[in-house]
Parts: structure tokens; C-alpha cells; sequence
């Protein structure tokens, strides 16, 4: 058990705008250290809806979601933001870089929150990652002056920041041409395979699930096909 | 708490909205300023007015009312026996207005730790003669060094010097309004007529102003020795003992002690001008007002800046909590920017608040009632820009508190998945 970084059991969740509508039933999967996995369907299955749950910041479902082993169930706002600080990376469709800070500072930003090492130590992590991704010479740049494929990178560092247990992913690749999207993908499975990094992402590119370890398919809210051994 | 990344953020989205932050900074700077300046001035003023009659009244004035002897003699014949005595037309005893034992009293009275200063004085009822007319006036006979520190009473000699008074044996400084209805000027000589009748020769050395008209046609000013002089009275008569005490307010307590201690009579300044308190109250009050109004107007800006700030960095605002900021922590963040606005706001409206009562310190202000004043004055009171600089930062705080916490109930799923 200590191999696994998340497990969902029986998630319902339902939005009550206008009507009471279920959209996630009875959702129940594992993610094992080092897993690349990805959940495709399509839109409007409920994909996006699960990964807010398993990320944390929806905490409006039914059933019991462990990291860790832990479950968030009982958690407070402020702890729910510590395990997200420490154990979740994110990459989203959109970067997200707050173009006031400096690239590396986009990248520090998560480890000055986590506060566990001097800033100086944060600073030369950040640098490590910039380099994994191969961007290191933007580091003193702004945000607003980088590529989209780049910014993106940057998002993948900063997600990185704290070695988190697992990188979320709320289809990285959408915004992004053929071409940065591979880069993309070569990066996550060089993290699944160098790092044993665990990722979960969620996509609506088949070929790009395709190449995952592991595809969880759903439908209407529900599980499909949960891939793997979980 | 992380409060350098707290405050680092808060920085940078400053600095993302510069202009409107400036904006809103220089209508906090806008609104210290004026209500610095604003009780600067209305405090200024009434220290003037207040000091018309306070700063020249004694705190406790003792002395020996004329009145009528509270045990008549019949009581000591009927002592004892079942008996109820009823005079009609009691007449005051025959007593001298002096203070019995003046110098013991002066003496103990200067030895109390809580009296600034004791001043004699002798009063005197006078007619000024004019010719073939006579005017009433009083001549106050003072120990012309005492009386000046005290009560500054160079201030209120409008020419001539004070210690002539002391200097020159036989001298008067007559108020300006007696010295007009008589046509003298400083040199002159002027007869007055005492209450018993004897008639006297004083040589004017100044002309006094108190700025109260009143006053100015009555009063005037002799030494305490020429007082005693005019009277015929040996040199230990004294009518009036002024004391001056460090804290005005124990006035009243201290006036009470000492007519028991010394069995005089004695007043204190809140029974004789109560009036003057309640018209500083009410000045003061308004200016406070106003100040608070213009602060509470400049709140608003802020509160407008940072809801618009907010709007504009949702997305922000969404990443750092989905990458482990807490509600607390982007409150944090709003409130810092408050407070930064609030304090260099409040630090410049400080510094132009003290700049702008001193320009309003220059500007000329003559009146002839007032004789020492020339500009407008102003109270540079460390208090006011205490009062502003705290009032500056708990408005910005309120104007940031609101919207800081819409922020920090900002939910990231809306705004991530939202694009």
C-alpha cells in the first residue's frame, strides 16, 4: 500500500445549478508511485470535474479521497493547501505565470510557500528544474516574453518545485502545436521513467493517451475502463 | 508565516497596478494632510482663544470675600441654652479685603510640589480723574516679575517696557482704553482718587491690551509696592494669591484643600470660565469629523482600487491557491497592499500635513485685540499626527479587509477551468 501515492473511493459528486445533476458515480481508482497515467473521455464525461476533486480544491463530493494514505476527507482549508503545496504539482491548460515575477521566481514561488528550505537552497532547485526542461537561460526573463511552449515549461518546473508525490495535469497539451506538445509529453514520461514521477493527466487527445502507461477511460461520470492494476 | 513572499506577492501586484495605486495613495496622503492641518489649526486657535482668559486667569485665585461673620455674637451669650436667635440686617464684619498671614501662605504654597508659580496681587478700586469727571477703575498692584512669567504679561504691554513698572517708583501702565478716553501717552502723568479719598500722582511707563475691550477701559497695572502705597497699607498686604499649577485639571481639588488649610477664600479656573471648554470641545470635534470623513472618502478609493485589482488578478490569485496558498494567505496578501497603501499614503500626508500648517503658520493674521499675535496660529501637536497615522492605517486596513476577503474566497476551479 505504501505504493500508492492516491486512491479514489466510491467519488459521487453532483451540481445543483439548475437541477440536481449527478456527474461523477461511484468513481473508485489507484495511482501507484511512478505511474503515467491519463484519464481521456469526452467533454462533458466528467474528467475535469474528477481531477478538481483529486487536486483538492473541490471538496463538494461524496466518498473519501486518500494521498498518501491520508485522507482528505476531515481537512481543513489551510491543511488541504499544505498538501497541495507539498504533494500535487499542476500543469494547466492555460500557464497561469504571474508576469510580474521573473520566470525563476514563477518557479520559486510554490517553495517559498512550502518554506522548508533558505531561499538560496529554493533558488538553485528551481535552477535544476529550468535546466531538466531545458530553459534555464529564460530564467530572468518575464513571463510575457517566452513562447507558449516555453511558458509551459516553466509551468511544468513549477510544478515540479516541491518534488511532489504526483503532477496533475488538466490537458497540458491543448494550448500547444504539434510540436511543443511533443516536447511536452517527451518531458512527463523522462519524469515518469528517469524521475518515477506519478502523473495523472487528463486529456482529450487520444494519441497523446495512447502513449501513457496507463489510460483511465470514462464516460457519463463514470469509470470505463480503469487500465493498469488499479 | 512566509512573510517576506507575502509581502513580495503583495509588491509585485502593486507594482502591476502602479498608477491606480498612486491614485489611491495620494487620496489617503490628500485626506491626512488636511486633517493634520485642519486640527492644527482649529487646536491652534483655540489655544489662542482659550489663552485669552486661561493663560491670564490663575488656576486657584485665593482671597478674603468681604461677607458676614458666620458666628454673631449673641450666639456666644445664648450658648447653651434652649434658645433660636433671629438677626435681621447683618452687616459684613469689619474686615480689610487683606489675606491674614500672606507670606506663611505664599511660602507653603510655593513648597507644593504641584504649584508652577505663586504671584501677589493687590487690587485696588480707583477713579481716574479726567479733568472735573472721574472714571472707576482697578489698578492691580503685581510683583511685575512674578506676574510676567506666569502670565505673560509683557505680551499684553502694548508699549512702553514692563519693568518700568518695577524700575520707575510711582508708575502705572494704564489699559488702552483708559489711556484713550484720557488722552495720555507714555510720560504723562495722571491723578486718580483712591476709595478713602486721597488722590494720587502716577506716571504712565506703558499701555496695556488684554484684547477684551472691558477689561482694557478698567484695568491697569501698578508694583505691589505702589499699590500698597496708594492704599496706606503696610507692605504685607495682599489681596489675591495667583497660583499657577503644572496640571490644570487638579484645580478644583487643590482650590477646595486650601481654603480649608488656610481658611481663605479660593477659586479655581473650571468654576470661573467653564465656558471656554465646551467651545474647544465642540471646535475640536468638528475638525475631527471632517478629518474622519475625508479619510473614510479616501477608503473608498481603496476599496475600489483592490476590487478592481482583484478582478484583474483572478487568474493569479487562482494559481497560488491551486499551488498551495491558502485563503489566509491571499487575504494576507490584499491587506499588505492596503497597508503599504495606507502607510506611504499616510507617511507623505503626514509630512505635507506639517508643511501645510506651517505655511498656514506664515500667513499673516493681525487683529487689535490680539496684540501678540501676527500669523495664524497653529498647534503642532505630536498627538494629531499620531492620531493620523493610526486612523490612515485602521481605514486602509477596513477598505482592504473586504475586499481581501472576496479574494481569498476566490475558488480556482471556476477560474482554471473557466478559460
Amino acid at each position: 500500500m505504501s505504493d500508492t501515492v492516491l486512491e479514489a473511493i466510491h467519488i459521487n459528486k453532483y451540481f445543483y445549478d439548475p437541477v440536481k445533476v449527478q456527474v461523477l458515480t461511484d468513481v473508485g481508482f489507484s495511482l501507484s508511485r511512478g505511474e503515467f497515467a491519463s484519464v481521456i473521455g469526452k467533454s462533458g464525461c466528467g474528467k475535469s470535474t474528477l481531477l478538481y476533486i483529486l487536486s483538492t480544491m473541490d471538496t463538494d463530493y461524496e466518498g473519501d479521497l486518500k494521498i498518501d494514505g491520508i485522507s482528505m476527507r476531515q481537512k481543513k482549508e489551510v491543511e488541504l493547501a499544505r498538501v497541495r503545496n507539498e504533494k500535487i504539482g499542476f500543469v494547466f491548460q492555460f500557464h497561469y505565470l504571474l508576469n510580474e515575477f521573473s520566470v525563476l521566481r514563477n518557479v520559486m514561488l510554490p517553495g517559498e510557500k512550502l518554506n522548508k528550505r533558505t531561499t538560496k537552497e529554493t533558488e538553485s532547485i528551481a535552477y535544476e528544474k529550468l535546466k531538466i526542461l531545458g530553459i534555464e537561460k529564460e530564467a530572468l526573463k518575464r513571463p510575457n516574453q517566452l513562447s507558449g511552449g516555453q511558458k509551459q515549461r516553466v509551468a511544468i518546473a513549477r510544478a515540479l518545485i516541491n518534488d511532489p508525490l504526483i503532477i496533475m495535469g488538466d490537458e497540458p497539451t491543448g494550448n500547444l502545436d504539434k510540436k511543443n506538445s511533443e516536447i511536452v509529453f517527451d518531458i512527463f514520461r523522462e519524469l515518469a521513467e528517469v524521475y518515477h514521477q506519478s502523473l495523472l493527466i487528463v486529456t482529450h487527445d487520444n494519441e497523446f493517451a495512447n502513449r501513457t502507461h496507463r489510460i483511465i477511460e470514462m464516460e457519463d461520470g463514470r469509470i470505463v475502463k480503469k487500465g493498469g492494476m488499479g | 508565516m512566509n512573510v517576506k513572499l507575502i509581502f513580495d506577492v503583495a509588491m509585485s501586484l502593486l507594482a502591476a497596478r502602479l498608477k491606480q495605486t498612486v491614485v489611491a495613495a495620494i487620496g489617503v496622503t490628500f485626506s491626512i494632510t488636511m486633517f493634520i492641518a485642519l486640527l492644527s489649526f482649529m487646536s491652534g486657535l483655540n489655544d489662542l482663544l482659550d489663552g485669552l482668559i486661561l493663560n491670564r486667569t490663575p488656576h486657584i485665585r485665593l482671597y478674603n470675600e468681604v461677607k458676614q461673620a458666620e458666628h454673631q455674637p449673641v450666639e456666644l451669650y445664648s450658648k447653651g441654652s434652649p434658645q433660636y436667635n433671629f438677626i435681621s440686617s447683618v452687616k459684613p464684619s469689619n474686615e480689610k479685603q487683606q489675606i491674614r498671614n500672606s507670606a506663611a501662605i505664599i511660602d507653603a504654597v510655593k513648597k507644593d510640589s504641584r504649584v508652577a508659580g505663586v504671584a501677589p496681587k493687590v487690587v485696588v478700586q480707583v477713579f481716574y480723574n479726567i479733568g472735573t469727571t472721574s472714571l472707576t477703575g482697578i489698578i492691580n498692584g503685581i510683583d511685575v516679575a512674578a506676574e510676567n512669567r506666569l502670565f505673560s504679561f509683557q505680551n499684553y504691554v502694548v508699549a512702553g517696557n514692563y519693568m518700568d513698572l518695577q524700575n520707575i517708583p510711582n508708575s502705572i501702565i494704564l489699559g488702552i482704553g483708559a489711556a484713550k478716553t484720557m488722552l495720555v501717552n507714555p510720560g504723562d502723568i495722571v491723578q486718580i482718587t483712591t476709595g478713602k479719598g486721597d488722590h494720587v500722582q502716577l506716571r504712565v511707563v506703558g499701555f496695556f491690551q488684554s484684547g477684551i475691550l472691558d477689561i482694557d477701559k478698567v484695568q491697569s497695572y501698578t508694583s505691589l509696592a505702589t499699590a500698597q502705597k496708594i492704599l496706606g497699607e503696610a507692605n504685607s498686604y495682599i489681596t489675591d494669591i495667583q497660583v499657577k499649577l503644572h496640571d490644570l485639571s487638579l484645580a478644583p481639588a487643590m482650590a477646595k484643600q486650601y481654603q480649608q488649610l488656610f481658611s481663605v477664600e479660593a477659586t479655581d479656573i473650571q468654576t470661573a470660565n467653564s465656558q471656554f471648554e465646551t467651545g474647544s470641545f465642540i471646535r475640536t470635534l468638528i475638525s475631527y469629523a471632517v478629518g474622519i470623513t475625508l479619510l473614510i472618502v479616501a477608503g473608498f478609493g481603496i476599496y475600489n482600487i483592490l476590487n478592481m485589482m482583484i478582478y484583474e488578478k483572478m487568474d493569479g490569485i487562482a494559481i497560488l491557491k491551486a499551488t498551495g496558498f491558502s485563503g489566509g494567505d491571499v487575504k494576507r496578501v490584499f491587506v499588505t497592499i492596503a497597508l503599504t497603501i495606507g502607510f506611504f499614503g499616510g507617511l507623505l500626508g503626514l509630512l505635507a500635513g506639517l508643511g501645510l500648517s506651517a505655511t498656514i503658520g506664515q500667513v499673516p493674521f493681525e487683529t487689535a485685540s490680539l496684540p501678540t499675535v501676527k500669523t495664524y496660529p497653529i498647534n503642532y501637536n505630536p498627538t494629531f499626527y499620531v492620531i493620523g497615522g493610526v486612523f490612515s492605517l485602521v481605514t486602509t486596513y477596513l477598505a482592504g479587509y473586504f475586499p481581501a476577503r472576496k479574494a481569498s474566497k476566490i475558488d480556482p476551479v471556476i477560474i482554471i477551468r473557466g478559460k
